[in-house]
């Protein structure tokens, strides 16, 4: 057992070791010899970019080069700028460096370790102003963003509790443990306006009341870490930067409703996050900050790691619970909801990774701290992971009530390559297209609703003018026909039938009657569905439509994709004025769909063409298009 | 994703049996432990043949319909084990954005093979994944777990032919 003393003796022998990375450019001595703190990115973003062999490099060259007791290397978990990994950061200056390579390593440690001198050429470059190097948070990339569920990311070594508790871990759950009653805590919760960041946006105090109504007893805090919408990869990011406070929020949430046991169910896909949360959830017993009597106030709680299998819709709290109970992800109809009747049909909350991560922040700082942040109706701040063709990938913290306009434009950096934004998609397979015309949105859960989409669990994937929307839309039924779990028929065989249409469409055999029953269909779908699977699917073709319902009527009325996406809609053709009769074309075509002859404009037989693309990539005068 | 029944020859050895066996009494009375137990089976196997699903239903008192309901329905279990080369491409949304769809035919053309194959010879396996979260690299592709971004449908030869 820790008492609270202990704890507080570890915080401050740690404070001072961690005290560095905040302060930009203030040495701070811990007794302990370190100059510097170094910190690479060992999330699942930097180390698919090998950040693991750049930090191997590090330590062989700091031995090499005799500094190695006063350089401390730190494997952290996301920066958030995944696209310039692999990251390195050094404090307490906080330079930046970016796209690092293991044979940069000996140039940044004689230039900069050992001589004080930061290798400009290396470092990200929006930190480079003429002779000013800017730290991180001073980039556009950073100033915007509000950092709570991942204030600790990329600051501390997430497999070291020690480090964790200098950062004030621990400290929520002695202040509810010691001075706080559970319907106190739960009213803190409910006073600070905090919704569920898993998608739907219920409101997390009011969960926890329910559960706590019920009769004592087995109860279960559940933590919804399958994070299944395609390009959504902030849970995982919070995992694996600061898992820590993930259990805090769960144990402050056992206390709060009666649990002593709770469950994370975690996607198998996350390797380096289930690896964090093992080497967590071991720290925090053997500290006895997990386990019996914590803290000597005779509250007991332990929680146990479930890994899930590939099956979106084990998001789905029911189905969430079925899976853990060892059957076939299938939801249940509710009610009786969990709260009444869930796991193991004993009174249960499911909370996502990023609302528990807010917990432990509310407790410590109050309701009115974190209701001051974000809208009217949506509290706080809320994480995105902000991909597909935008400048900026990776993962974003802002107030709620940014708007999409600042999220691409400033903190994205904008649509690559001198292309037009087009739409944002936003919930994944469950929500929809935001289009260019609504860029100035405040992002919020309601606005988000009002125009067809939803906030969904985070992701945000940009398009440009190369996205067809009616392909986006073929691409989300797809997933879905796929996940669709079979149990209920409307979503099974619903969705089948969206699928098929939109394929009948982007063949070019549609009609403008098809166009009415994916509407139709859609609403069937809505109202029919058993779980919010089958309900929501058909969001992403209402949104679509909604918005961008002349390109359906191009692919079936003028059998054209505007987008030249769609293969059965489009043809290539050389311009004759570009053509400079090279023959490169026309040797390279699979199919010798290209004749012509030499220094004469080559022509494409369209009848031959399978639309491979070879010739275009080929062509050297760009006298090769897509119609 | 419609999973079909291996032809590979299901091969066991003593020292796999035991450690199946050992899997399976550590977890005989932990409500709920089909799917841990099944994800345990898989480590050592690296795929779940129908006679592994049998000794796990007997051994935690399961019908067999039941343990194979479950293989079937998730997607990360095997019913085939994997080739010498495992390929595999992202066909989560800010891959599809960036062209993986592209890389998707392009394997397929290559290794002769479709999403959740293994070749006839054992050499190549593909699979079409979800998102595997490395969306600041997209596209991806992943050998053998070696992680491969920001990659066009012309680089997918040249990275396989180096596990040849």
């Amino acid at each position: 057992m820790i008492t609270i003393e202990q704890l507080n003796a570890v915080k401050k022998e740690y404070e001072p070791k961690v005290a560095m990375r905040h302060g930009h450019g203030h040495f701070v001595d811990a007794g302990d010899g370190i100059r510097k703190d170094v910190l690479i990115c060992g999330g699942t973003g930097c180390t698919s970019s090998s950040s693991m062999s750049v930090r191997d490099a590090l330590l062989a060259e700091l031995k090499t080069a005799g500094i190695a007791d006063e350089i401390k290397v730190v494997t952290t978990g996301c920066f958030g700028l995944c696209a310039l990994g692999p990251i390195m950061i050094v404090y307490p200056e906080g330079t930046f460096y970016s796209k690092v390579k293991p044979e940069d390593i000996p140039e940044i440690v004689k230039e900069h370790l050992v001589g004080g001198r930061p290798v400009r050429h290396l470092l990200y470059h929006e930190t480079v102003k003429g002779d000013e190097i800017l730290a991180l948070d001073q980039t556009p990339f950073y100033a915007k963003q509000k950092r709570v569920a991942l204030r600790n990311c990329g600051v501390i070594d997430p497999e070291c509790i020690k480090e964790y508790i200098a950062v004030d871990g621990y400290q929520a759950l002695a202040k509810v443990l010691t001075t706080m009653t559970p319907s106190e805590v739960i009213k803190v919760v409910l006073d600070s306006g905090l919704r569920g960041r898993g998608g739907a946006g219920f409101p997390t105090g009011r969960k926890w009341m329910f559960a706590e109504a019920q009769p004592a007893g087995k109860k279960y805090v559940v933590c919804n870490a399958d994070e299944g919408d395609p390009g959504a990869f902030m849970d995982r990011s919070v995992l694996e930067g600061d898992p820590h406070a993930v259990l805090e929020a769960m144990a402050i949430a056992g206390y709060a409703i009666g649990a002593d046991e709770g469950y994370i169910y975690v996607r198998a896909e996350y390797p380096i996050a289930v690896h964090r949360l093992e080497v967590a959830i071991k720290q925090a017993e053997e500290m006895g900050l997990l386990g019996e009597n914590i803290f000597g106030t005779g509250f007991n709680f332990k929680i146990t790691l479930r890994l899930g299998a590939g099956a979106f819709v084990c998001g789905e709290e029911t189905a969430l619970l079925t899976s853990i109970e060892g059957h076939r992800g299938e939801p249940r109809p509710r009610p009786p909801f969990p709260a009444v009747k869930g796991l193991f049909g004993k009174p249960t909350i499911i909370n996502n990774v990023e609302t528990l991560a807010n917990v432990c922040q509310i407790i410590l700082n109050g309701a009115e701290w974190f209701a001051s942040m974000g809208t009217e109706k949506s509290k706080g701040t809320k994480v995105f992971a902000l991909g597909g063709k935008i400048t900026n990938t990776g993962l974003v913290e802002i107030p709620m009530g940014t708007t999409l306009r600042e999220v691409v434009e400033e903190i994205g950096g904008g649509v690559p390559n001198g292309k037009k934004f087009k739409a944002a998609q936003t919930g994944g397979p469950s929500g929809g297209c935001i289009p260019a015309s609504l860029i100035d949105t405040p992002i919020d859960y309601d606005n988000l609703i009002a125009i067809g989409s939803m906030m969904g669990s985070g992701g945000l994937i940009i398009m440009d003018e190369d996205t067809c929307m009616v392909d986006i839309a073929k691409f989300f039924l797809e997933f879905t026909v796929d996940e669709s779990c079979g149990k209920c028929a409307p979503c099974r065989i619903g969705t089948m039938r969206l699928l098929e249409t939109l394929e009948k469409i982007t063949s070019g055999n549609g009609t403008l009657e098809d166009i009415d029953r994916l509407e139709e269909l859609s609403e069937y779908l809505k109202s029919a569905s058993l779980c919010a699977l089958g309900q929501t699917a058909p969001n992403p073709v209402l949104s679509t439509l909604r918005y961008f319902r002349d390109e359906y009527v191009a692919h079936v009325v003028d059998k054209t994709c505007p987008a030249h996406v769609c293969k059965n809609l489009m043809k290539y053709k050389i311009l004759p004025d570009m053509c400079k009769g090279c023959t490169a074309c026309a040797r390279k075509c699979p199919v010798g769909a290209i004749t012509g002859a030499i220094k004469a404009p080559h022509t494409i037989d369209p009848e031959k063409c399978i639309k491979c693309g070879v010739c275009i990539t080929t062509c050297k005068f760009g006298a090769i298009v897509k119609e | 994703m419609k999973k079909k029944l291996t032809t590979v020859v299901f091969e066991d050895t003593p020292e796999k049996a035991s450690k199946l066996d050992a899997l399976i009494s550590e977890y005989k009375d932990v409500e709920g432990s089909l799917m841990p137990v099944l994800q345990g089976a898989q480590e050592i196997y690296g795929y779940l043949p129908i006679e592994v699903q049998k000794k796990i239903a007997d051994g935690l008192g399961l019908s067999l319909s039941e343990v194979y309901g479950a293989v079937s329905f998730y997607s990360q279990f095997a019913l085939n084990p994997k080739g010498k080369v495992a390929i595999s491409v992202c066909l989560g949304t800010a891959c599809y954005v960036k062209g993986s769809g592209k890389l998707h035919e392009k394997c397929m053309e290559i290794t002769g093979i479709g999403a959740g194959d293994i070749s006839p010879d054992g050499r190549f396996s593909y699979e079409a994944t979800r998102c595997i979260g490395a969306c600041g690299l997209a596209p991806v592709m992943t050998v053998n777990g070696d992680v491969y971004g920001r990659i066009t449908p012309a680089d997918v030869e040249g990275i396989i032919a180096k596990y040849l």
